[in-house]
Parts: C-alpha cells; sequence; structure tokens
C-alpha cells in the first residue's frame, strides 16, 4: 500500500497538513501573466520558487513556461530585494524582449515588505523600461490562500494596471474565464463567437501553453489577451465572471475603477451551469442563442437520458480547487449521483459551502481551508466507499490504494495528456466529462463481473 | 578531411564564436561575468582553464536554477523513506518535493515505514509569519508522533523561517526531550542561503554527520562492507547498483540516500570504505567521516558500462581479496556480455552524433561515458550548480574564494573521534593503492579534464544561451531537465531529461547502460521529428484550379 500509514479513524489535527490540497499563490500568477500576449512572467524572490512553478506548470502542460526571477541571496532577503528587481527588469528587457513584464511576489519578499509599486516607479524613472514597454505587479504571499487567490490576484492586477476607460463605449463584453485551462478558455471563447458575441477574455492561455510544434521555439507564443485588449476592458459593456475564488476581484474591481457592471457566475461544467452562461451572455449581448448550440446542448442531454442508469445513485466523491467544485457538484447532482465528499485545500469562504449544500443535501462532508486535504479526504474515503473520485494527479495514490476509478481534473495533472485540448467546459465540455465518467465506470464493471455477467452490449 | 588537431582548432573556433555571440546580447556588467562562466576547454596534462562558477545566479537572466531548500529536503533527505520529513514554512516548498523527484524506495517488508508518498507541512499563515510558527512546528511534530510514529524526524526551514527567526533546532531539541525515542533535527535550508541548491547539500551534510550519522552500531552481515555516497535511486539506478554489489558478493551498508533507512544511517560509520557518486552533493560527508572515523572515499561512478566495471574492479581492489577480484571480474564477463550485443547493435545508428549535457552537479559529467560508449560526442557540458572543483578537479580546492553570498554556509571543524576513530589502511596502503590500481583517495578529476579541447563549458545555463547553442552546433540531443524539455524540442531537436529520466530507467549499472543506448536511439532516430513540417510546406508551389471548371 502506497499509502499505508493513513488510518481509518478521523482525529483532529490542527497544525500538520500531510498531502496538500492546494499549492500557494505565485504558480497561479504565474499561470495567470501566461494569459497576456507577449508577457514574461516574473518571480520576485528566491529563485527556487520559479523552478518549482516553473516545472509544475511544465509537467501539467507539456510545454514550454517561461519566466524569469530576482533570485534573491541572502543579502537581498535580509536588506531588500529592490536592486535585484532593477537588475532583473534591465536585463528583461534586454535580453527577452518582451511587451510586458508581470511581477509576482514570494513569501520571501512579502515577509521582507518590498514594495514593489515604488520599485517599478523607479525603474521606470531610471529609464530601465524602455519606451512602449509595462511592467505591472500583484502581491502574492504564499501564506495566504492558494495557487487560486494567486490567480486572482494577478487577474485583478491586469485590471489595475491595464484597464481604462476611454468614454468610448465598445459594446464587447468581458469574459474573465478563471482559473481554468487553456482548452476551457478557446471553448469559451467558441460559444461566445458562435452566438456572434463580441467578447474579449483575459487572462487566455490558449495557445500559449498548449502551442504547436513547428520546429521554432516561440518565446511568446501565439496566444494570450494583448494589452490593448485588457486595456479596452474598460470601455466594454459589460463582464462575465467564472468563477468566484479566481475571477470576482478583477470583475469587482473593473466595477468600481471603470464602472463595467458585472455578473458573477460559476465556471460552465455541466449543463446547468453551461445553461447560465450561455444564457447571461444572449442578455448581456442582446443575441439570440444559434441552433448550434442547441444541437450540441440537445446530445448531451440525449447522451444523458441514454445513460443515466450507470449514472443514477452512485456515489462520488470530489477534491480539488473551489470554483471548480462547486460546478462539478451541480453537475454530478443534475446526473443523480450522490455526493459524498467535497474537499478544497483553499480557503473558500462560507458562500463555497453554501453553493455546495445548495446541490447536495445535509448529508455531504464539505470541507475546505485549513485541515482539508488529501490525508483526511483519504480517511473520509476509507470511512464510506465512493464509486468514483474526482480529483488531480495526487487523488491516483489513495484511487490505487483503495481500487476506485479516478476522473482527473485540476491542477495538477502530471499523468495524463488531454487537458491542454479537451475542454471540460460548455456542452462540448460536458460531453466529454460525461464519457470520461461513463468509460471510468464501464471500465469497472467490465473488470469486476462475473464471467456470466460479462455483458456485449452497454 | 581535416586532420585530428585541425579538428580541434575548429571547434574551438566555433566555441569562441559562440561564446562572442552569447556575450553580444548582455548588457556590459553581465557579459562580464558570464565570460568567466563560459570556457572554450584546453586540457594541457592535467592543467584546465579556470571557471567561475558557484556564483550568485544573474536576476533576470532565465535561470535553470533552484534553491538551497530543494538542495537539501528535494535532493539528499527526500529519497529516505522513514525519516519523516516536515517542511516549516507556507504550502508550495512541501507542495513541490512532493513525488517529483524519482527517487525510488523498496521498504523491506508491507508493514516497514515509508513516507515517502506523503507531503507534510505546517501550511504557514500570516498569523505564524506575525507572531512566529514555533508553536505550530511543535504541534506538528506531535501531531505527526501520534499519527505515524516515526524513528525520526527532519524539518527543513524554507525562506520566511529565517526571516521571523523561528529556531527550528531550538524546536527539535525542545521536542526530542518530549519524546526521547525519535531523533528529531533541524534544517537551516531557507531558499535564500547561498546561490542554488548546493548549499542545501552541505548543510543535508553537516546535520547528517552531527546528528545522524554515528547514532547506532549496527553492521549489516557480510564482508566488503562499504556505503555508496551521491546516489538518489532516481528511476531505480540504486536498485540496478544493489543487484550488482550483491551479485558480486560485496556489501552495500548504506546509500545516501536512495532506498535508504535511518538505522543504514545511522551506523554508516562502521563501514571500511566509502565510494562517491554524485561528488558535489555529498562530498562533505566523505570527507567529515574519514577525519572522524577513519574511513577512506574515492569517487566512482555507475554510469556507464565502462565506467560500472571500472568502479567495481576499484573496490574490489581496495578490498584486495583474490576470491573478491576473481569474482568482480566474473560478474563483470558476463554482465558486458549482455551489454555488448546492444552496444553494437545501437552505435552502428548513432556513432558520430552530438550531445549537449546540461544537467545539476553531477551528471552532465558522468552521461558522456554513456554516449561515448554509443560512439556520440560531446560537444558542449556544464553544471547548474556545481563549484570549480567539480568542473576543474579538487587539487583547485585550496585556490577557491568562498564569496560573501555562500560564506554564511556553516563549514564544521571536525576532528578525530577518541573511540571510534580507526584508519582503515595504513599511509603506505593508501599510496600502494594509489600507485598500482590508480585510485585516487580524496579526488576528483573534475568533467574538464576528461573533455576535449574546443568543447564549450557552461555554468549556470540560461534560455538565451542555450538558445544561441542550439542554432550554432545543431545537435542531435540535448540533455537537461524539465524546464527546458519542451522548449529545446519544438525547435526540433529531442531532449533527454537527465533529472528525471523522462520517467524510465534505471540508468546505471549495466542494465541501466541497455536502456540508456536503447532511449537514445529511439530518441535520435525516431520518426517523430519528420512531421514538423507539413507536406504542403516542403512543396510550397501554388496550386489552383480554374474557377470556371469549378
Amino acid at each position: 500500500m502506497l499509502l499505508r500509514h493513513t488510518p481509518e479513524t478521523l482525529a483532529d489535527r490542527s497544525a500538520l497538513t500531510v498531502n496538500p490540497a492546494k499549492t500557494c499563490q505565485p504558480v497561479g500568477a504565474m499561470y495567470a501573466a501566461l494569459g497576456i500576449h507577449n508577457c514574461l512572467p516574473h518571480s520576485h524572490g528566491a529563485q527556487g520558487c520559479c523552478a518549482y512553478h516553473r516545472s509544475a506548470l511544465t509537467r501539467h502542460y507539456k510545454d514550454p513556461i517561461m519566466a524569469t526571477t530576482s533570485s534573491f541571496t541572502e543579502g537581498a532577503s535580509v536588506f531588500g530585494g529592490q536592486a535585484n528587481l532593477l537588475e532583473a527588469i534591465n536585463n528583461i528587457f534586454t535580453i527577452y524582449g518582451p511587451d510586458i513584464v508581470a511581477v509576482h511576489t514570494t513569501c520571501l519578499s512579502e515577509v521582507i515588505g518590498d514594495d514593489l509599486g515604488q520599485i517599478i516607479n523607479k525603474a521606470l524613472a531610471d529609464g530601465k523600461i524602455p519606451k512602449g514597454k509595462r511592467v505591472i505587479h500583484t502581491n502574492t504571499p504564499s501564506f495566504k490562500g492558494s495557487h487560486v487567490t494567486g490567480f486572482a490576484n494577478m487577474t485583478q492586477s491586469m485590471v489595475h494596471y491595464l484597464a481604462e476607460n476611454t468614454g468610448k463605449g465598445t459594446g464587447q463584453i468581458n469574459i474573465i474565464p478563471g482559473f481554468v485551462e487553456p482548452s476551457d478558455m478557446a471553448e469559451i471563447k467558441r460559444i461566445s463567437s458562435l452566438m456572434g458575441v463580441k467578447s474579449i477574455l483575459f487572462p487566455d492561455t490558449s495557445e500559449v501553453v498548449n502551442g504547436p510544434l513547428d520546429g521554432r521555439f516561440h518565446m511568446y507564443p501565439k496566444g494570450g489577451a494583448t494589452v490593448d485588449q485588457i486595456r479596452s476592458a474598460g470601455d466594454s459593456a459589460f463582464t462575465v465572471s467564472l468563477g468566484s475564488n479566481a475571477s470576482l476581484p478583477a470583475a469587482k474591481l473593473l466595477d468600481t475603477k471603470c464602472g463595467i457592471r458585472f455578473k458573477d457566475m460559476e465556471l460552465p461544467i455541466g449543463i446547468s451551469a453551461t445553461d447560465a452562461f450561455v444564457d447571461a451572455l444572449r442578455k448581456a449581448a442582446g443575441v439570440s442563442v444559434p441552433d448550434s448550440i442547441m444541437v450540441e446542448r440537445g446530445q448531451v442531454v440525449d447522451v444523458l437520458t441514454d445513460n443515466h442508469q450507470y449514472f443514477y445513485g452512485k456515489k462520488v466523491a470530489l477534491v480539488g480547487d473551489p470554483d471548480q467544485l462547486v460546478s462539478l457538484t451541480q453537475f454530478l447532482t443534475d446526473m443523480d449521483m450522490k455526493i459524498l465528499y467535497v474537499v478544497t485545500g483553499t480557503p473558500a469562504g462560507a458562500k463555497f459551502e453554501e453553493s455546495i449544500r445548495g446541490f447536495t443535501g445535509p448529508d455531504t462532508i464539505i470541507k475546505h481551508g485549513l485541515g482539508a486535504d488529501l490525508f483526511y479526504f483519504h480517511q473520509l474515503v476509507k470511512n464510506n466507499r465512493p464509486d468514483l473520485i474526482f480529483g488531480n494527479t495526487y487523488a491516483k495514490y489513495i484511487a490505487r490504494d483503495e481500487d476506485i476509478p479516478l476522473i482527473r481534473i485540476g491542477f495538477p495533472i502530471y499523468d495524463r495528456v488531454g487537458h491542454q485540448y479537451f475542454p471540460v467546459v460548455g456542452y462540448r465540455g460536458a460531453m466529454r466529462m460525461m464519457e470520461k465518467i461513463l468509460n471510468a465506470l464501464l471500465d469497472r464493471q467490465d473488470r469486476d463481473a462475473p464471467e456470466q455477467n460479462f455483458e456485449l452490449i452497454m | 578531411m581535416p586532420t585530428k588537431n585541425n579538428t580541434a582548432v575548429d571547434e574551438a573556433a566555433l566555441a569562441n564564436e559562440v561564446k562572442e555571440l552569447i556575450l553580444k546580447k548582455y548588457p556590459a556588467k553581465e557579459a562580464r561575468k558570464r565570460a568567466k562562466q563560459i570556457i572554450v576547454n584546453k586540457v594541457e596534462g592535467d592543467q584546465v582553464p579556470e571557471i567561475m562558477a558557484n556564483t550568485r545566479t544573474i536576476p533576470g537572466i532565465l535561470t535553470m536554477r533552484g534553491c538551497a531548500y530543494a538542495g537539501c529536503k528535494g535532493v539528499v533527505l527526500g529519497p529516505t523513506r522513514d525519516i519523516l520529513q516536515i517542511t516549516h514554512g507556507p504550502i508550495g516548498c512541501g507542495f513541490y518535493t512532493w513525488g517529483t523527484r524519482r527517487n525510488q524506495t523498496m521498504p523491506k517488508t508491507p508493514e516497514s515505514a515509508n513516507f515517502m508518498t506523503y507531503a507534510m507541512s505546517t501550511d504557514m499563515q500570516e498569523e505564524e509569519i506575525i507572531f512566529g510558527g514555533e508553536k505550530k512546528l511543535k504541534k506538528a511534530i506531535e501531531e505527526a508522533i501520534d499519527l505515524f510514529h516515526p524513528k525520526a524526524i527532519s524539518i527543513f526551514s524554507t525562506c520566511p523561517v529565517g526571516l521571523i527567526g523561528d529556531d527550528v533546532h531550538a524546536v527539535a531539541r525542545e521536542m526530542e526531550e518530549k519524546y526521547p525515542e525519535v531523533n528529531i533535527f533541524g534544517f537551516s535550508c531557507e531558499g535564500y542561503k547561498g546561490v542554488s541548491q548546493s548549499a542545501g547539500h552541505h548543510i543535508a551534510n553537516n546535520k547528517l554527520f552531527t546528528d545522524v550519522v554515528g547514532q547506532s552500531e549496527m553492521q549489516k552481515e557480510g564482508k566488503y562492507r562499504f556505503n555508496i555516497l551521491g546516489e538518489y535511486n532516481i528511476g531505480g539506478d540504486a536498485f540496478e547498483i544493489e543487484r550488482i554489489i550483491d551479485l558480486c558478493g560485496m556489501t552495500r551498508h548504506s546509500t545516501f540516500s536512495g532506498n535508504s533507512e535511518y538505522d543504514e544511517f545511522a551506523s554508516a560509520h562502521t563501514v571500511d570504505l566509502n565510494v562517491v557518486m554524485c561528488h558535489r552533493s555529498i562530498n562533505y560527508l566523505a570527507e567529515m567521516m574519514e577525519k572522524k572515523y577513519g574511513i577512506p572515499w574515492f569517487k566512482i561512478s555507475f554510469i556507464g558500462a565502462g565506467a560500472t566495471a571500472k568502479s567495481l574492479r576499484k573496490i574490489a581492489a581496495y578490498f584486495g581479496a583474490p576470491e573478491l577480484m576473481e569474482r568482480v571480474e566474473k560478474v563483470i564477463a558476463e554482465e558486458i556480455y549482455h551489454v555488448e550485443a546492444v552496444r553494437q547493435e545501437v552505435r552502428a545508428r548513432c556513432e558520430g552524433k552530438t550531445a549537449m549535457l546540461f544537467v545539476g552537479g553531477s551528471r552532465a559529467h558522468h552521461y558522456q561515458e554513456l554516449f561515448t560508449e554509443i560512439g556520440m560526442k560531446t560537444l558542449s557540458a556544464g553544471y547548474e550548480f556545481a563549484h570549480r572543483d567539480d568542473y576543474e578537479g579538487r587539487k583547485v580546492i585550496p585556490n577557491i574564494v568562498v564569496d560573501a553570498d555562500s560564506r554564511n554556509i556553516e563549514e564544521l571543524t571536525v576532528e578525530a573521534d577518541p573511540a571510534r576513530y580507526r584508519p582503515r589502511k595504513t599511509e603506505e596502503e593508501l599510496a600502494q593503492l594509489t600507485k598500482r590500481e590508480g585510485i585516487g583517495f580524496n579526488d576528483y578529476v573534475g568533467m574538464m579534464s576528461e573533455m576535449k579541447k574546443g568543447d564549450l563549458i557552461i555554468d549556470d545555463l540560461n534560455h538565451h544561451e542555450a538558445e544561441v547553442l542550439m542554432e550554432k552546433y545543431k545537435p542531435d540531443i540535448f540533455c537537461a531537465g524539465v524546464k527546458e524539455k519542451y522548449v529545446i524540442q519544438k525547435g526540433g531537436i529531442p531532449l533527454k531529461q537527465l533529472h528525471s529520466y523522462d520517467y524510465s530507467g534505471p540508468y546505471a549499472g549495466f542494465r541501466g547502460a541497455i536502456n540508456f543506448y536503447r532511449e537514445i536511439d529511439r530518441m535520435v532516430n525516431s520518426n517523430v521529428f519528420r512531421f514538423i513540417k507539413a507536406p504542403w510546406q516542403k512543396n510550397p508551389e501554388l496550386t489552383g484550379s480554374y474557377a470556371c471548371n469549378r
């Protein structure tokens, strides 16, 4: 047994986290920054963080993840990292020529209290930032929240530094897609364009972290929201904010700063959440939903109806990031599955628990923040065995030990491919999720059925 | 055809051109520094050029390097299955070292302790940053003991710990008094210490030496007992080495730290020899164990069939028993027979192809031997964080100046243990072994003297430099890590990860050599890169039809 030390008996832990169901802020900020076109993310701290975050994202996407670091030494850690960041900014523009550098912090520079706004102003005053180029920053202390918080902070900073209300209404709709895969961002854009909605999406990592192999390395891939697009977000008609943990801070600031009204929504995973998203877009843009989308929706409903017997009453346990968990819970309950546990390491607030509870009823165990780790999740699984587990790659140890099929979703997925290329959002994504769930359940039935009950047709 | 000498001149000329091209892009200050870290190799006798290494990373340069915490927790202690490891800090550091280095381990029984699938952390919150985290750390240790009943607990400090003044060593002492049956020790391996992972190795070595080695007098049964230092069982390397050592009838007492256990570390001082694989990460422990206990050490390598055979012979010669030497020769002959068949087959397809290696602190050297065995040439190599001695050989150690960035890494003063110091060989015997068998005790010749004249040696390679290398040299294969892998492959050149082995292995020992030959053959001769250009890109002429025919 790989996790043989995990006992069935639950005991209170207040200090020791074992097998976390979250990681720290900067990796989320790095991912968000990659969603700006021609942007180089920069980690203001010791270089180990940057190496780890790049490695984690690289393993997840199997694609280049570029980012620089201030490479703090002990001296800088005591006296402040201003000199390091100024030197870094000069080197980055001289050697790597991005249009924009998006700086985030680590626990090191946060504890020291480096004032990034002041350092960036000094870089500007010293002429270290070439004309027409930008340096933006966000504070991402690793001792608060999780990687989702880091994503939210960087996305909010894009608004803070770049969005402008020039008074020239563009009529476009802003979509803040949340901490989702590049494939999901592309799908959200596809839906919006099928509906004839003029929209901009930021951050947008599609074709950045899932780029093609064409024989040349592109330091700044084709994708990403351009600085101009993000600037124009301040002139849009409306904002659709997907996933309140990842996207709401940016949507709120866009409202405060530029007066753009917004709708805070769930990630469009599953039928109901996609319905809500499509409906919101329809109303915001004043368009009607085209037949092509109705066909996609109808196909999903068709597959659900055709296979309902396999979904009905199946017990599932979910661990991952809060925004995905809320939508997934709704989706799975829509399919008449039974949710036993919902666990996230991210401190997600009372609203998270309320939303989930609204879909599941009183029996589901919901835990988030401190103490909500994979060790605890595993103990729950031992106590009442689900038929399926939803989680990231780290849940595979539990899946193997307990012999329960795992549906991989969330971050990180280190051991499979597909999440970069195939969405889980929208009706198409719902179809893919259903296929994954069915395959897992039916493979298991095929494996476990006595020979006399082995079915050809299912 | 150019003569051999001319080739060297040409290679040196190309190397100089590449170096200039690299430096041209840098601001003046950075160019001056990098010029000393990019060296065109020139071997004259045992003399090699001087390289600048183990100095601070240039901010914003896009380095491959990691931090001291990674070197201490991630590298040295990480592979040990029954030391319970708690990261004291916010969640990231513990998360990123969770299963990501492929240190395999095989508990002796299904009941044996194995904590390697667990990531433990104090998950520091803002409150602990403000009021201190010692209280939470103590509580975490108590909870860990209640849940897991470990023999030993190690605590790893991350960046904020040093800044807020948490004293992990005092906490360790206090908790050890409360739980005398558990050995609890802390590491001050904050990420900002030193300039790279290297500082973390040193910090790990020091604490293992003072708090673990020598705690137990347990002696494994068996003849010819030795420790392997600096072998981390990536992809099962240590398993293969253990297999060979068992075949030879020798006894591996402990490995620091692949497939290892606490008890083996605690009694590591009882052996008669230390052999060192990864010089950079563990030479400190080898040196200190010799001073304190009288255990000689020498450098070996199990990377490459030839290197493995040579290393086995060195170890056998050290013990000097004719029956052992005979058995070792028999094992080598049998194993090499299988290796040779594959080697010849692969060599026919790989001969003359070229490689580049930029890996941590030892593999960039070791793996050149495997490439040579299948007829491939190394054009350029370098380390992320090795020191001058790994490049130039240990003879330069007296001339190495410790700069301000690394001065705070503690250097222990070690003296002979009054009770337990026991020279394993007399000075005379050691001198004879050196003379007769060529065993260089306390020595390592470094990478440069074993590379060709004109090869480009680059310390702390960054992204810009890698791009220039690719463009100018167009190697057939590039060896580095996961952060570089997809960058290089987008350019149409295969990248072999020499940290994770791309999730295969083992590559050490005889079977490892076979695995590696086949893997490189696959990579440099595969079909996949033929698909980069679509057919219509290869035949760009326009085709069309008359509109009237449509």
